[in-house]
């Protein structure tokens, strides 16, 4: 959470400070937000960096032992591991993600009335909580009991979470599954915003619907990408839910993002020092992703348009 | 100028003032409830606002069994209520450490004794009842003497051993036997012969729930046992250095690789979880033929299991001795007991109403009766002169023999040993179940957390 929650509360900021006369006044309404921020991202952020820098168990006592478990961190061949499987996760579910809810919100842009209908169906996947979505899956998976042995589907039998390449792509599906609706409804939006001025001009140059979506509607959907894939690579990095429930990490670490990791080493081996080492690494890589799209999405004119068309 | 003022101040104060009340309170009913308040509001409470807190675990018929117990004490008492929230196993073990971590543990502790007992007992968290016991033998001798051995850390006693002894046996479905035509397996070679055969008519050999972990280190434990003998995990136990090259743990790792290699375990293992039952059911479906679990899951099955139990279906068995293994095949592995601890936290009026209840509601004979019942085998001396009448006797005979015969009775390792050192177990457990590490490789693993 609080790797998303950083870059919205900077990026507003400067927005009300630089409204002229009326700033002092509108800045006033940032002070909860702040405060809340503080209590709830700084603070503990800072408690984390104390604790990364002590060998605690969570129980007893604190001990601070300086770099000692930074570097059995960085000394741990998990670590790499981990960040790879995370690595792979952000890149894959966003290379499945992003076309599709383009297509799907360029879709579900068109002003028929089973449209809206559709786009209500479609979301639903997004109201259902992560461990719901997990377990479900999980059971629809079972290679004994699930669906394929339900309904005498041999192909549909595999070992889907206990093979490690099976449970990975079992894991992009599921994430996909759950969070295209999302973005298709960020798209949707984004393709409303398009003047149909464009679009009718491009009709009379004799241009077909194909010309017209990689003309025209790709290119205005710019900021909306950019929108869309820091939302998709920030939840990415984050995803902790779905895949302990699902998978928990496993089968032999073949899933095991840094977030599990985290929470493995934490929580189930006793280890708070490494496990808060892990977690600023994750937000360390948050901050780099999320600066990193910026840039890629030219800076401050970015910041004003994704405001605009984004979530 | 001056409306627009004070609704921004009213704004602000709403703003601030709401959600962290809210806040605030969210945090107070999440956690536990604090001992002062109980004492200043007396709440539901009782006469010297003990207000005395346990936390225990769902699932039946286990929380039932726990519920009853602590109704009839409240019952009894109705000025020393002891108050309880219940939780779900997982969920439980997170939060009991969290809660103790913040010194706000329940007054009774819920636990399993061993590596975990050890990290609270460290950390002063938990009161020392050697004394207690001493003063009240009567408590403590009626008890099996086995179940002590995870409450004791360092010759002291800190936890309360409570409700059944759960060996960890090797069950199978009879039918399957019939149609292969060949007996249960007498020896681990017996066992490697049955694999193609029971593979060859379309059932598993032995169904596993593999991505629950600590199911895979049955397998384990037993082997280390009947091939070296109960010291072979000893020596790790007590850490010493390089404990798992030992041949014999070498050898064990390997077998069990072997075995896997062998198909004798069910087509995705990995991906089935113990939580769910599904193990169970492949057993009592008939789609795999044995399968090593707790005796807790005795009682699930009959329950879940249509006529598979009731209709002499199950049988069930020790662990076969290895051929050539230096162990004794009586011994055997599992949990000793449950525990209860009292929080070093508590005030004193609260640890007087805890070793009450202690003394008189726990394994009282109601709660016997109701643990029999089940089908489970209270960890009380002579109990088994009871099972004559019930309708599990063969069962329980059959669970209390084991356990009251074992000349080793060994906690399982991931509870024996300290959290640190038991995720790095089952860690490498999975994967030596995946074939992803070799015997080799798990030993060395293991060897660099000994003693951590």
């Amino acid at each position: 959470m609080s790797t998303t929650l950083a870059p919205s509360a900077t990026r507003r900021a400067p927005a009300a400070t630089t409204r002229g006369g009326r700033s002092v006044g509108l800045a006033w309404l940032a002070v909860p937000a702040l405060l809340f921020f503080i209590a709830f991202a700084v603070i503990p952020l800072i408690g984390v960096l104390l604790l990364s820098f002590s060998t605690w168990d969570g129980i007893g006592e604190i001990s601070f032992s300086g770099l000692t478990s930074w570097r059995t961190v960085l000394a741990d061949p998990g670590l790499p591991h981990a960040l790879w499987v995370t690595f792979l996760v952000i890149a894959l579910s966003w290379v499945v993600q992003t076309p599709a809810s383009i297509l799907l919100g360029v879709f579900l842009a068109g002003r028929q009335r089973y449209r809206a209908v559709l786009s209500v169906l479609y979301f639903i996947p997004l109201l259902l909580s992560s461990a719901a979505i997990a377990i479900t899956y999980k059971a629809l998976l079972d290679p004994n009991f699930g669906l394929g042995a339900g309904l005498n589907i041999p192909i549909l039998v595999q070992d889907w979470l206990g093979d490690p390449v099976l449970a990975f792509g079992v894991v992009i599906f599921v994430v996909s599954w759950q969070f295209i609706p999302f973005h298709s409804l960020i798209y949707q939006g984004g393709v409303r915003q398009i003047p149909r001025s464009m679009f009718e001009a491009a009709q009379m140059d004799g241009a077909g619907r194909i010309r017209q979506f990689f003309s025209i509607t790709l290119p205005q959907l710019k900021y909306t990408i950019i929108t869309s894939s820091t939302l998709m690579i920030a939840g990415s990095l984050t995803f902790f839910d779905l895949i302990f429930v699902l998978t928990a990490g496993g089968p032999a670490d073949a899933t095991r993002v840094l977030a599990v990791d985290m929470w493995k080493r934490g929580w189930q081996a006793s280890l708070m020092g490494p496990a808060s080492a892990i977690a600023l690494i994750l937000v360390l890589v948050g901050l780099a992703v999320a600066l990193l799209l910026r840039r890629v999405g030219g800076g401050s004119a970015n910041a004003g348009a994704s405001q605009q068309e984004g979530a | 100028m001056e409306p627009r003022t004070t609704s921004r101040r009213n704004f602000l104060a709403l703003s601030m003032g709401l959600p962290l009340g809210a806040a605030l309170a969210a945090c107070g009913t999440s956690g536990p409830s604090s001992p002062g308040g109980g004492a200043t509001g007396g709440g539901g409470g009782g006469a010297g606002g003990a207000n005395t807190t346990y936390w225990y675990i769902t699932g039946q018929p286990q929380e039932g069994i726990r519920g009853n117990t602590l109704k009839r004490f409240n019952d009894a008492n109705p000025n020393e209520k002891i108050k309880a929230t219940t939780f779900q196993n997982d969920a439980y073990k997170t939060k009991i450490k969290t809660a103790i971590g913040a010194d706000q543990a329940p007054t009774i502790i819920f636990g399993w004794g061993g590596g975990t007992l050890r990290s609270y007992v460290q950390a002063n968290q938990v009161e020392d009842l050697t004394p207690w016991f001493e003063q009240n033998p009567q408590v403590k001798d009626r008890l099996f003497e086995s179940a002590f051995g995870a409450a004791t850390i360092d010759g002291k006693i800190y936890a309360m051993p409570c409700e059944g002894v759960q060996p960890i046996v090797m069950y199978y479905d009879k039918r399957a036997f019939e149609k292969i035509g060949a007996e249960p397996p007498e020896t681990w070679g017996d066992i490697m012969d049955l694999v193609p055969k029971f593979n060859a008519k379309g059932i598993a050999p032995f169904s596993l729930g593999g991505q629950s972990r600590w199911t895979n280190m049955m397998w384990l434990e037993f082997l280390f046992d009947r091939i070296g003998g109960p010291e072979v995990f000893q020596a790790v136990f007590d850490g010493e250095k390089d404990a798992w090259n030992n041949p014999a743990s070498i050898e064990g790792l390997t077998k069990m690789q072997e075995l896997i290699k062998a198909n004798g375990f069910i087509k995705g293992f990995s991906s089935i979880t113990a939580d769910s039952n599904a193990d169970q059911a492949l057993l009592y479906t008939g789609k795999a033929a044995m399968m090593l679990h707790g005796s807790w899951t005795y009682g699930s099955m009959a329950q879940d299991g249509g006529d598979f139990v009731s209709g002499g279906h199950l049988g069930y068995m020790n662990f076969p001795p290895v051929d050539g293994g230096k162990g004794d095949p009586s011994n055997t592995v599992g949990n000793p007991g449950q525990y209860l601890s009292i929080s070093s936290k508590a005030t004193p009026e609260q640890k007087e109403v805890a070793k009450k209840y202690f003394a008189t509601a726990i394994l009282s004979d109601a709660e016997i009766k109701e643990w029999i019942d089940t089908g489970a085998v209270p960890i009380v001396k002579g109990v088994d002169s009871q099972y004559a009448t019930v309708k599990d006797a063969a069962w329980q005979q059959f669970v209390y023999g084991i356990s009251s015969n074992a000349k080793s009775f060994a906690q399982s390792w991931d509870q024996a040993l300290s959290p640190t050192a038991a995720e790095k177990l089952l860690d490498n457990i999975a994967k030596l179940f995946q074939l992803s590490i070799s015997p080799q490789q798990f030993a060395s693993n293991m060897n660099a957390v000994i003693g951590k």
